[in-house]
């Protein structure tokens, strides 16, 4: 397949259309009805989640979000094929991905509230934090890689950035360590054609993401990112090259970012009209909701119905996360070193008798 | 005008009139910068005078240096100053460096913007104030504005400088602060304190967004009886001894208000120039409020950490009472 799909073949890998009908079958991946009725679920309540998300900020209820809105398939994918015992490296778009490695809705909704406990990912193994400062994370994911060659364990590494990170002396860094130690990772570019205003053809003069491989001795492609089959089937592929020893593999996935950057971003300043509604005839639900619905697996009504359940599970989540316990001025000081040098105590005490002499200073005041 | 206006009109006046000040960075052409600090210049100017950059502060920084040592003068953008450490390389072991590696044959005239601190319920990396990592590069100087009126006529200075200017703008007050700003060119002397208010009781040296802080301190302690002499340092490298000298001379105390971590700060440099250059006037130890020595939090602990009228104000009596 990756002979096939050299990206000097300039061929985009596909497998439904914008109508969700299977191009040739012999390039589905290997997934029963019900795996892929539940894809398409998860993919949905990620959806729902995120548009929620976007009204909770504009409720001022939490801080600055980036949404995710029409790059679900990327993450769809990740989250059928990850498994307990790989890793997972975030951008910090990937919702569907982290889910499925048990970061909990609560949890995002901490981090974009502005607690850090919002990264702690109790009940999830082998996830990075989000990482903000762009494609400094693919590093660890190389380095994680090495970990796994060196003990000879069964475990890949899903390691994702952006199109605009891609122009990060760390993405070519990465891409270039994991090519020549030959590790287990695949790294996913999210092309959704935007580093927030600037467009992908200002990040590169490559034809392609996916070409950026070949100069690593890495194996790429370039896949359409809206088309949850083509995603797995791709990650399928790369699993196995990564299994033999051949990783890593570079993935291109196209995309687009329907809604803004973040929550403070206004696209109507870069972007126009017209390209929106192009980009909204591949968005990736509709296509997976067709396929399911031409087979009978899926309905306008049921879809209905769940949304309806999903909206209130986003609800139940954030309510309870809106109801964490607030931090304590002592909270701030954690978690600095394995254990808090005298330095760091003093600054705490101090900030203690600050508070105390403030409380007396506002109380004098307000009996005055 | 605010400040986002203010550095805007100096970027406008400065391109119009040299041909070689070129403005780049991340988002900062067709989007006018996530501030829209830079808003319509590129319509104004082109596509080549004003452009968005791939997303590479390295790439960025680099590229500029190899601009300015061949005659351009760019003025560039970090999109916020948390973002600058992959670029830290080309300032610290180039740009600071090529005047004096070369024997003076090479410079590099440029101005790296960037917006710094707390105090806006920002994501990870959004909230730093690292003045004095940026202090501690030989041959950088490191400047901050804390009104528009200044924002202007520093970075004019700054673009028409011959030496690379660390230009930190003060996000937080953005658009917090409105004021008549002189029309066409100005300059303000760079490495020259502003004492924004005299006084007689206490000296308090600090600089971009916690000058308004301080102020607000010193209404409640003028309700107090504290007198305070409040001094903007405008330029964090190289510092205006002889205005701190000078103040406390009159007011034999001073106490330093930083946003940055406590240890190693500018708080630290002040006080020592405080004891070098008036000990014998000193009635108390140079006081500091600054960051303590943590990541700045998010937005649910930031308040522990930010540095407030009350904060200022507890040291400031503490200083008074020694």
């Amino acid at each position: 397949m990756f002979n096939e799909y050299n990206p000097i073949n300039k061929i985009m890998f596909q497998v439904i259309d914008n109508q969700g009908k299977v191009i040739d079958s012999k390039l589905m991946p290997n997934i029963s009805d019900e795996r892929a009725l539940k894809a398409y679920k998860d993919m949905l309540f990620a959806r729902t989640a995120d548009l929620q998300i976007v009204n909770y900020q504009r409720q001022g209820r939490i801080y600055t979000y980036p949404p995710n809105y029409g790059q679900e398939a990327i993450s769809g994918a990740t989250a059928t094929i990850i498994e307990e015992k790989d890793w997972l490296v975030p951008a910090f778009r990937e919702m569907g991905a982290m889910l499925a490695k048990g970061v909990s809705l609560k949890e995002l909704f901490l981090l974009f509230m502005g607690y850090e406990e919002g990264n702690a990912f109790k009940n999830a193994n082998k996830v990075l934090p989000i990482s903000v400062p762009i494609a400094s994370q693919l590093l660890h994911a190389t380095g994680i890689g090495y970990e796994i060659k060196y003990n000879k364990k069964n475990e890949l590494v899903y390691a994702f950035v952006g199109d605009g990170g891609t122009s990060e002396g760390d993405f070519h860094e990465a891409v270039n360590f994991a090519g020549v130690w030959k590790v287990p990772v695949i790294f996913i570019i999210q092309n959704n054609q935007y580093g927030i205003s600037t467009p992908t053809r200002i990040q590169t003069a490559s034809e392609s993401l996916a070409i950026k491989a070949i100069a690593y001795g890495v194996k790429g492609i370039q896949v359409d990112g809206n088309d949850y089959f083509a995603m797995l089937r791709a990650l399928e592929e790369a699993k196995k090259v990564c299994e033999r020893g051949e990783g890593p593999i570079l993935i291109e996935a196209v995309t687009y970012r329907k809604g803004a950057h973040t929550t403070s971003d206004d696209p109507t300043k870069y972007r126009t009209k017209e390209e929106e509604e192009a980009w909204d005839k591949k968005d990736p639900l509709r296509r997976l909701s067709q396929y399911l619905k031409d087979k009978d697996l899926w309905s306008d009504d049921q879809e209905e119905k769940i949304v309806e359940q999903y909206k209130k599970e986003v609800d139940r989540q954030f309510i309870e996360a809106e109801n964490f316990p607030e931090y304590k001025p002592e909270d701030i000081f954690k978690y600095m070193y394995a254990e808090m040098p005298q330095e760091l105590k003093d600054q705490e005490h101090s900030l203690m008798e600050f508070y105390r002499w403030k409380n007396e200073k506002v109380s004098q005041t307000s009996k005055k | 005008m605010n400040l986002v206006g203010a550095i805007n009109d100096a970027l406008d006046i400065k391109l119009n009139e040299d041909k070689n000040v070129i403005v780049f960075g991340q988002d900062v052409g067709v989007e006018g910068g996530v501030f829209r600090v830079t808003e319509n210049l590129q319509k104004k100017y082109g596509k080549e005078r004003v452009f968005d950059s791939p997303l590479a502060e390295s790439g960025i920084v680099g590229t500029a240096i190899g601009m300015s040592v061949a005659g351009l003068r760019p003025v560039v953008e970090m999109q916020f100053s948390g973002f600058v450490y992959p670029a830290m390389n080309q300032i610290i072991s180039h740009a600071s460096r090529m005047r004096n590696r070369s024997r003076g044959k090479l410079e590099t005239p440029m101005v790296i913007r960037m917006p710094y601190g707390g105090g806006i319920n920002a994501l990870e990396h959004h909230s730093e104030s690292m003045e004095a990592l940026f202090g501690h590069i030989p041959g950088l100087k490191v400047i901050a504005p804390s009104t528009p009126h200044d924002a202007k006529g520093m970075l004019i200075s700054a673009i028409e400088s011959n030496d690379t200017i660390l230009y930190m703008e003060p996000k937080r007050i953005y658009r917090a602060i409105k004021q008549e700003v002189k029309e066409g060119k100005y300059t303000i002397e760079l490495g020259k304190a502003n004492v924004v208010s005299p006084g007689k009781d206490i000296t308090v040296v600090t600089f971009g967004a916690m000058v308004r802080e301080v102020q607000k301190a010193m209404v409640m302690a003028k309700e107090l009886g504290i007198s305070v002499e409040l001094i903007d340092l405008r330029s964090i490298y190289p510092i205006d001894r002889e205005t701190i000298r000078n103040s406390i001379k009159k007011t034999g105390r001073i106490l330093t208000v930083t946003e940055g971590p406590k240890s190693f700060g500018l708080g630290a440099e002040i006080s020592q120039i405080a004891i070098e250059e008036a000990f014998l006037y000193l009635e108390a130890p140079p006081a500091r409020v600054s960051g303590y020595d943590i990541i700045v939090p998010l937005p649910k602990g930031e308040h522990h950490y930010m540095q407030d009228a009350y904060k200022i104000l507890y040291e400031i009596e503490r200083n008074v009472k020694y």
